[in-house]
């Protein structure tokens, strides 16, 4: 009988601890085909975050690390500067990310550090058993803004991608989701894309998850709701590629000269 | 051997770099900022990396990620950036990774001053951050026993699996010496030697992928890295306590102290020996592991009469000399909060007033 299909061997044998409906189990597998695909199973190191991925370092069959609450993009710099040639990625919620880590994200991309950042988005906390995250929703409920987040105490959700591309460095930002096969395939091509590009610069790739869980939601509820209200203020877009590289990236060259003149003489 | 003057900082690194370190993360704060200054200069030369990072949180997970390579990495900073660090530190405790920290102790609390100071001693010897672990850290009192302790530092780091602080002061690192460099030491990570370390390559039969971790969900799993780790203090505790013991030979009283502040004791030490009067001094070298043993026995040894501790804080080191006389001899203590530094006529006057209760 002919082989029509096999796992990833970039992901292990364990069972995912996530809850039904969750798009972890689908990112994981995103994740781990993108990198066999692209031949680098043996040379690749992971950086999990904290949150409900933490266990990551259970299912990402390669050298992997646990980092602190947002501090993976940190780990990752340490760990690319002594292999630079070396793929080197963390995936990381958007707590772990946009909240505690955001220095840390800033300044990876901001140096261009050569890793790849993959942010799961389900606007909640969902380890911690569903708390306001810096991207819920205007009104949503959760276990922290019972009578839904409030703008006028709390502000808008933040943009990660948005806010990234106005950094020069980065070299790949691009938002996807996972509530539809057609979602996931596109998904599937912007992580390859983001991994391929690694090597040029700081690569970033978004995705849009669901957590029916903390949503209070059934798993087929939630994808239409990811649809219905994160796609308005979370667009799915490629904000930058190496070859449309907008005004914000542009490098900037001072001649660091105080001015034109010659110095005065005597 | 050649001597060579030079500001204690940079000789420090100088050190680190000969120690085969290739690894500096970290993050401009007085009075240490001469380190990365240095590091900023050296690290291109000899294809090593220097890196600010952009906060000393960020530093010390950047030392987390290049320490899981096996890499012989450093960072260093002075006290409200070590506190920033603690968390950093704890997870590196936790993961079993070497590392070597520096904290350039200056006064406090809070943003305190820029001046010497030991306000650090409970923090670096009692923990720091979350959880029980415990780092070895090594208290230089010039800038010669700093060079010295540079390579000793990354070994013992290796050996434990333990990340090593060492804590000078403003002091030490702010004056000029004449030191004597050690030779260039040509390190490379053995992977065979290392299997914890990561480098990327694909699990297989006789390759177990590694695994750079803290978290222990089970009650069982977090009993058994908590064993492993107490294992390795005892280990530490055993093998590693290091003092110097000066002018003890016919003491009155023993001065305990570290650092800078012990030079100082020790001037005022020969001025009083110079008028006939003996008065030894018990330096802990490591400030963990404490040497208990060696405080207690000078403590009590025959014509000892009392026990003076003297720190540049609030009396930090005086609960270890506390716990290691246990009651069976007077402790006095003469402390200048950081930023004070006491002058020897002062410690001369100080146990001459002792002598005079005897």
């Amino acid at each position: 009988m002919a082989v029509v299909f096999e796992k990833t061997k970039m992901l292990t044998d364990a069972v995912f601890h996530y809850c039904p409906g969750c798009n972890h189990g689908i990112a994981h597998r995103l994740v781990a085909e993108s990198i066999e695909g692209l031949g680098l199973t043996d040379n690749v190191i992971g950086v999990a975050p904290v949150g409900c991925a933490v266990f990551a370092y259970n299912y990402f069959n390669c050298d992997m690390y646990e980092a602190a609450h947002g501090r993976a993009p940190a780990v990752a710099t340490g760990i690319k500067r002594v292999h630079p040639d070396t793929c080197v990625f963390t995936y990381q919620g958007d707590g772990d990310l946009a909240s505690i880590g955001t220095a840390e994200i800033v300044h990876a991309a901001m140096r261009g550090e050569k890793i790849t950042t993959i942010f799961i988005n389900n606007a909640i906390y969902g380890m911690t058993g569903g708390q306001m995250a810096p991207t819920t929703l205007p009104g949503m409920k959760t276990t922290t803004s019972p009578y839904g987040r409030d703008t006028l105490q709390c502000g808008h959700p933040v943009r990660m991608c948005e806010l990234l591309n106005t950094l020069v460095e980065p070299r790949f930002i691009a938002r996807g989701s996972l509530s539809s096969p057609k979602e996931i395939n596109r998904s599937k091509k912007l992580l390859r894309q983001a991994f391929e590009l690694q090597h040029e610069g700081f690569t970033f790739v978004e995705l849009l998850s669901t957590c029916p869980t903390g949503w209070g939601l059934t798993p087929e509820q939630s994808q239409q709701w990811l649809e219905r209200n994160m796609v308005p203020f979370f667009p799915i877009n490629v904000f930058r590629e190496p070859n449309q590289m907008p005004e914000a990236a542009k490098k900037y060259t001072p001649d660091l000269k105080v001015s034109d003149d010659k110095p005065k003489e005597g | 051997m050649a001597l060579t003057l030079m500001k204690g900082s940079e000789a420090i690194a100088e050190a680190a770099i000969r120690a085969g370190c290739r690894y500096f993360f970290g993050y401009p704060i007085t009075p240490q900022t001469e380190i990365p200054e240095y590091m900023s200069a050296r690290m291109p030369e000899i294809g090593g990396c220097f890196l600010q990072a952009e906060s000393e949180v960020s530093a010390i997970n950047m030392v987390y990620g290049a320490a899981g390579t096996g890499e012989r990495v450093l960072t260093s900073s002075s006290s409200p950036g070590v506190s920033l660090k603690q968390e950093g530190i704890s997870y590196i405790a936790c993961s079993r990774l070497p590392c070597v920290i520096i904290n350039v102790m200056r006064g406090g609390p809070g943003l305190g001053s820029i001046q010497a100071s030991q306000g650090d001693y409970l923090q670096a010897t009692k923990g720091g951050g979350h959880g029980d672990y415990k780092l070895i850290v090594l208290a230089p009192a010039s800038v010669q026993e700093s060079v010295d302790m540079m390579k000793l530092a990354f070994e013992l780091g290796e050996k434990y699996l333990n990340p090593v602080m060492i804590v000078a002061d403003g002091m030490i690192c702010q004056m000029m010496e004449p030191v004597v460099l050690p030779e260039m030491v040509d390190f490379k990570v053995d992977y065979k030697a290392k299997p914890w370390a990561a480098n990327g390559k694909h699990p297989s039969a006789d390759h177990k992928r590694a695994v750079i971790n803290s978290l222990y969900i089970t009650v069982e799993e977090l009993d058994g890295i908590n064993e492993t780790l107490q294992k390795g203090y005892r280990e530490i505790e055993k093998n590693e306590t290091r003092y110097e013991a000066y002018n003890m030979e016919g003491a009155e009283i023993i001065v305990t102290a570290f650092g800078t502040v012990a030079r100082i004791c020790k001037s005022a030490i020969d001025d009083l020996k110079a008028k006939g009067i003996n008065v030894g001094l018990l330096r802990p070298i490591t400030l963990y592991p404490f040497p208990y043993e060696a405080v207690h026995n000078a403590a009590v040894a025959p014509g000892v009469k009392a026990v003076l501790d003297v720190e540049l804080n609030a009396g930090q080191m005086l609960e270890d000399v506390k716990l290691a006389i246990n009651g069976d001899q007077k402790v006095e203590f003469y402390g200048r909060y950081g930023s004070h530094m006491p002058t020897s006529e002062e410690i001369y006057e100080k146990l001459l007033s002792m002598r005079e209760g005897f």
